[in-house]
């Protein structure tokens, strides 16, 4: 099994997530996230003081996949969420060992 | 007894409820530019304020303001209406006594919202970082000794009144608060922030205002309540009270515009603080000069107020004081637009107006009287407060939030708020 991270534009959620659907991936679970890549930051300005804000909101979205959908899963959720303009963001993956369905009790890929 | 005047009692009635919002909606207005870690601190210091001056209002603030025995033109003594007894307010039946139609006891209220707004105006300059108690116990000492007879000079008759000795000259101009109110409360503001000092990390870490939507409808409901506190100040329903409303609006219309084009052209762009700061700006200036602009005149004055302060309030990164939500850029510098613009634009005795500069010149002493007493008065309790109670919270509290370690609480979940209450002591 796998875990595949993306961190994304927060305007691009709603594509990724009916993507993610159509391509038969049945959850996935959502968090805000903040941060900064080549992008960097952009100045704000209060009563004449300028602020540059680095930390820029993002959102980060995770799936757990078989292993052998995670290739699959990884190009939907980038094709998704892609604009083109620097700023997109990153999706990785990453091994997992196990996983337990909490309802049931049930492991490995019969709970995913 | 004179006869009631019913139509101006039911006005006053209307101008000091509108006054009274004023102060929650200025909690609103300071709330949403502090950090979120602190924004219940920043809206109960007007809150206090409500609580304490409230009270003392009644006990001897009237009395001290308004009361018959002068001491020198200063103030007037404390206890001859003490509680709003000695015969001042009621008569000995009881009943409320009328002064040109309306009811005394229906201005002590009205005059009672000015004395907590102009004390609440103050604590914007100490976000963030100073005790709960010692800014309550500072609420009453400084109504007490910088506010009440700051009052008593203007308008009770006193030492910068039309029966002071100024009056030679011509006589002052202070319709509803420049000098009492704004200047008052900007000078004080400066002073405390020099004897408290600045947050941590004041021009190093970003302290961006953490909801600009609360500081537009504090904006909003102090536009609305400064209609009571100007054209209430006419004591009429009549011409006067319809153009100090018409001179009010336009201004702070006026003071938008001055504020955005402003930052426009220094920051490249109109940012919607600037325009609620801008909002603020220009109802300060025109508090004094409400009843003796014309209504082009109060577009001048807005549009000035707007953009001077617009440019003051990037003072304190130049000096380094950290008078966190512009007191002094704002209201002191408005203040001081107001009040000396009066000797121009007046249509009374104004330069513009060909009454030559003996106006202007009494208005500049009497602000500059205002800045000297309040500063004086306000060093003092300062620096009093500062021996004794101490103004900081210890460096934890402050960077950890002044919201959990004052008053136990967080305004939102992300800050501690869903973390209290996951044990639940009934």
């Amino acid at each position: 099994m796998k875990l595949v991270t993306g961190v994304i534009q927060p305007h691009r959620l709603d594509d990724v997530k009916s993507a993610l659907e159509a391509a038969g991936v049945r959850g996935m679970t959502v968090s805000e996230a903040s941060g900064y890549g080549r992008q960097r930051g952009h100045t704000e300005v209060y009563r004449g003081a300028e602020y540059t804000v680095d930390l820029i909101p993002k959102v980060r979205i995770e799936v757990l996949v078989a292993s052998e959908d995670a290739a699959s899963v990884t190009e939907v959720i980038v094709a998704a969420a892609q604009t083109g303009k620097i700023g997109d963001g990153k999706v990785w993956t990453v091994p997992v060992d196990d996983v337990a369905r909490v309802r049931t009790g049930e492991h490995g890929v019969d709970a995913l | 007894m004179a006869e009631l005047d019913s139509g101006l009692t039911a006005w006053m009635l209307v101008s000091a409820s509108l006054v009274l919002l004023m102060t929650p909606g200025l909690a609103l207005f300071y709330g949403g530019m502090v950090r979120g870690k602190a924004v219940l601190n920043m809206m109960m210091m007007s809150f206090g304020a409500m609580g304490v001056v409230g009270i003392v209002y009644v006990l001897w603030g009237w009395s001290m303001s308004y009361g018959n025995e002068s001491v020198g033109g200063l103030f007037a003594n404390p206890f001859e209406q003490f509680g709003l007894g000695g015969g001042g307010v009621f008569d000995e039946s009881g009943e409320a006594i009328i002064s040109d139609g309306l009811p005394l006891i229906v201005d002590v209220g009205f005059q009672a919202t000015f004395a907590i707004i102009t004390v609440a105006l103050i604590s914007g300059a100490l976000a963030e970082r100073v005790k709960f108690s010692t800014w309550l116990v500072f609420a009453v000492l400084w109504v007490t000794f910088a506010f009440f007879p700051m009052a008593h000079m203007v308008w009770g008759g006193g030492l910068l009144s039309g029966d002071g000795p100024f009056a030679g000259i011509a006589e002052p101009v202070d319709f509803a608060g420049g000098t009492v109110v704004h200047i008052n409360a900007g000078v004080a503001a400066l002073v405390l922030v020099l004897i408290i000092g600045k947050r941590k990390g004041f021009g190093r870490e970003p302290m961006r205002p953490h909801n600009l939507p609360f500081v537009m409808l504090g904006a909003a409901l102090l536009w609305f309540g400064w209609f009571g506190f100007n054209a209430g100040s006419a004591y009429g329903a009549d011409g006067v009270a319809g153009l100090a409303w018409v001179n009010t609006s336009t201004a702070a219309s006026a003071a938008i515009i001055g504020w955005l084009i402003t930052e426009k052209i220094r920051d490249g762009h109109a940012t919607s603080l600037g325009a609620a700061s801008g909002i603020v700006a220009g109802l300060v200036a025109v508090t004094p000069a409400a009843g003796s602009l014309s209504p082009v005149g109060a577009i001048l004055l807005g549009l000035v107020a707007g953009a001077l302060c617009a440019l003051a309030v990037g003072l304190k990164f130049k000096f380094g004081y950290d008078d966190s939500l512009d007191v002094v850029g704002v209201h002191l510098v408005g203040g001081l637009v107001g009040t000396i613009m009066i000797g121009f634009l007046a249509t009374d005795g104004g330069l513009f107006y060909g009454g030559g500069f003996n106006l202007t010149v009494v208005q500049i002493i009497i602000a500059a009287v205002a800045i000297l007493i309040s500063g004086v008065v306000t060093l003092i309790i300062g620096l009093a407060l500062k021996a004794t109670m101490g103004w900081r919270v210890s460096d934890d509290a402050e960077v950890g939030g002044i919201d959990l370690a004052v008053h136990g609480e967080a305004a939102y979940e992300s800050l501690g708020g869903a973390r209290k209450t996951t044990e639940v002591k009934a």
